[in-house]
């Protein structure tokens, strides 16, 4: 028999604390496989956030850190400004990168830090239990928009991936969907990107990755998937819409 | 030691702090410690080593985190506004275990304030202004010079304890210019990674450094073991300074900049006859409560003068415990009392013993 | 023949993603119930299999371990 896949010794022996069918599992798989191709294993430093993967570290086995709610990429600043050596990334959801985080992600992304931000886009404040956040799609009803996003309350979803990619400080800025197979081994493909714009120096890098979350969108993991490509990814489109000379 | 410069506070205690081994410095602009950050951005490139300028105090402090989190000798510097957007921070190093220092060049308040010097950020720095029961060390210098001998002592705490150390300064100290020595530099090539430090893990099990612990007995452990080191610190490292105290009959007391006005207090005093002395604590926290409580067997009352409401005060008639009157005087708002007020304040209660 | 995908059943979630992308529709929801309480998913058709990995990519869980493909014997 030959061997096609294996999952990566790196990626988790405890089983993970998230929802069945929840697409951070698939995330941290992917990142692991990375590290381990690119044989960054052992100078990683993975800053988790505070959301359902505060416990990231438990899952994929680097050194690691829980920054406050937002700060990661201030703490990977500091973590990668004082040791270079060490390979940085940051692995953030909606609330902590894009709400509470904005002014510390904008300004690594600015400083060109070299880092490499992984940010979860499921739509919601999923650890707290399914909060309306900055990505929440217009008329999506989350606890805290029981009546459906409304534009004259809650203002408009904002768009991260493009936004980071008008500063010249990000080398590389992509959104992937881990939505099918297809989708996730694409989005394999833009992490490695990411990942060598660190290497080779050359500026800030993030990857938004449009994820699921089945339990607060009420809905199987199957229809979770559904949505994403009927309803998520018209709005969070997928591309790469910064690469700088050297990541192709 | 060597040469003497004459330098300004702000820019003396970023210049020790470079000889004491700082490795890298975040910071924001923020009156009347400008000059701080200013200093570490001419300097630091000179010497290869690093300076960042944050886009907050709220990004400063989490960058500290991220550095201090690697065994990296690490500074960070602001005033009263922009420490309090830190105390978040303040917190999560506090129950993380990773060392730094921080400057607090306090400044007239509350809110937006002023730019003067003032010391009301005694309780935010002592009691915790973050949340939580936890303590970062707190010295509390009186002059440019002490400023500058502390920094060294700042590094040392920080990394032998694993914990914060904030240097209590205030904006008399940060722009007043005095003649200032500093002590050898520190041998940086000595430093070491330490062996907690996430730095990415080689061939050992990787390190975690967190302030997060979901069940609640594994937290209380954790809060144990911090009450354990806050205790070791007290007994090893609480400092203060007696000023003409053996045959004192009364006692002034305060700390920084105050406290230095209050020795030429105590001088006028003894030209008068008066036996009076200065019990002036250098390390605000661990505070010397004992040295007061002998002295109440002693004195026949404290004064004890701030530049705020009376802070500092409720740690003196702790250690005094009820034994004699502590009678407190202070200004607000960045101004700074003289020497001849305080003597008056000080003639107003002799008449009355 | 030797199992292509091999699953560890006590990690299964039974969230059915690897089910619902799976071309041959060779694996479903067992009847068994693992230590969790959930019902692990299994290869139900190992002949059918076509060893093309999307049951592996999209898990989650590591439940879908590894996924095999018998050597081609030489013509």
């Amino acid at each position: 028999m030959k061997l096609i896949y294996k999952a990566p010794e790196t990626f988790t022996k405890k089983p993970t604390t998230y929802c069945p069918g929840c697409t951070h599992g698939v995330a941290h798989r992917i990142i692991a496989e990375l590290l381990e191709e690119m044989d960054l294993v052992k100078k990683a430093v993975i800053i988790w956030p505070v959301g359902c993967a505060v416990f990231g570290y438990d899952f994929i086995d680097t050194d690691a850190a829980v920054a406050a709610h937002g700060r990661a990429c201030a703490m990977a600043t500091g973590v990668k400004r004082a040791h270079p050596e060490s390979f940085v990334i940051t692995y953030q959801g909606d609330g902590d990168l894009a709400s509470i985080g904005m002014a510390e992600t904008v300004h690594a992304a600015a400083r060109g830090e070299l880092i490499t931000t992984i940010f979860i886009n499921n739509g919601n404040f999923g650890m707290t239990g399914g909060q309306m956040a900055p990505t929440t799609l217009i008329g999506q009803v989350t606890t805290t928009s029981p009546y459906g996003r409304k534009p004259e309350v809650n203002g408009f979803p904002i768009h991260v991936a493009e936004m980071l990619a008008t500063l010249d400080g990000p080398a590389y800025i992509a959104r992937a969907s881990l939505d099918s197979p297809q989708h996730i081994n694409q989005a394999k493909n833009f992490i490695r990107k990411a990942f060598k714009a660190q290497l080779l120096g050359l500026g800030y890098s993030l990857v938004e990755l449009v994820s699921t979350c089945p339990t607060n969108w009420k809905m199987t993991p199957v229809e979770a998937l559904e949505r994403v490509r009927r309803e998520v990814l018209p709005v969070f489109p997928i591309g790469e819409f910064r690469v700088v000379k050297g990541v192709e | 030691m060597g040469e003497r410069l004459l330098m300004k506070g702000a820019e003396a205690l970023a210049e020790a702090a470079i000889r004491a081994g700082a490795q890298i410095f975040f910071g924001y602009p923020i009156t009347p410690q400008n000059e701080t950050p200013e200093y570490f951005s001419r300097r630091m490139p000179e010497l290869g080593r690093k300076y960042v300028q944050a886009e907050s105090e709220v990004a400063s402090i989490n960058m500290v985190y991220g550095a201090a989190s690697t065994g990296t000798r690490v500074i960070t510097s602001s005033s009263s506004p922009g420490i309090s957007l830190m105390q978040e921070g303040f917190s999560y190093i506090g129950n993380s275990n990773v060392p730094c220092v921080v400057v607090n060049v306090m400044r007239g308040g509350p809110g937006l304030g002023n730019i003067a010097p003032a010391q009301g950020d005694y309780f935010q720095a002592t009691k915790g202004g973050g949340h939580g029961d936890y303590h970062s060390i707190v010295l509390a210098p009186h002059t440019v010079q002490e400023q500058c001998d502390l920094m060294y002592d700042a590094f040392e705490l920080a990394e032998k304890y694993r914990i914060m150390v904030v240097v209590l300064s205030d904006g008399l100290l940060g722009q007043m210019m005095e003649p200032v020595e500093f002590k050898d530099w520190v041998d940086v090539s000595k430093l070491k990674t330490p062996d907690w430090a996430i730095v990415g893990k080689g061939d050992r099990p990787r390190n975690l450094i967190t302030s997060f612990e979901l069940d609640p007995e594994g937290l209380e452990k954790m809060n144990l073991a911090l009450q354990e080191k806050y205790k070791k610190i007290a007994e090893n490292e609480t400092r203060y300074e007696l000023y003409m105290m053996d045959d004192a009959e009364y006692a002034l007391t305060g700390f920084g900049t105050v406290a230095r006005i209050m020795k030429t207090t105590v001088k006028m005093l003894r030209e008068k006859g008066i036996k009076a002395g200065l019990i002036r604590p250098i390390t605000v926290w661990p505070f010397p409560y004992k040295v007061y409580e002998d002295f109440a067997d002693k004195v026949k009352f404290f004064l004890d003068v701030e530049m705020n409401e009376g802070q500092m005060l409720e740690d003196v008639k702790l250690g005094v415990n009820g034994k004699k009157p502590v009678i407190f005087y202070g200004r607000f708002g960045g101004v700074v009392p003289t020497a001849e007020e305080i003597y008056k304040q000080f003639r107003l209660h002799l008449g009355g013993c | 023949m030797e199992p292509k995908v091999i699953i560890d059943e006590e990690r299964c979630k039974s969230c059915g993603l690897c089910v619902s992308v799976c071309p041959k529709q060779v694996l479903r929801i067992s009847n068994k119930i693992n230590l969790k309480g959930y019902h692990p998913v299994e290869l139900f058709d190992n002949e059918g299999c076509i060893s093309c990995g999307f049951c592996y990519i999209i898990c989650p869980d590591k439940a879908i371990v590894e996924v095999r493909r018998p050597e081609k014997v030489g013509v």
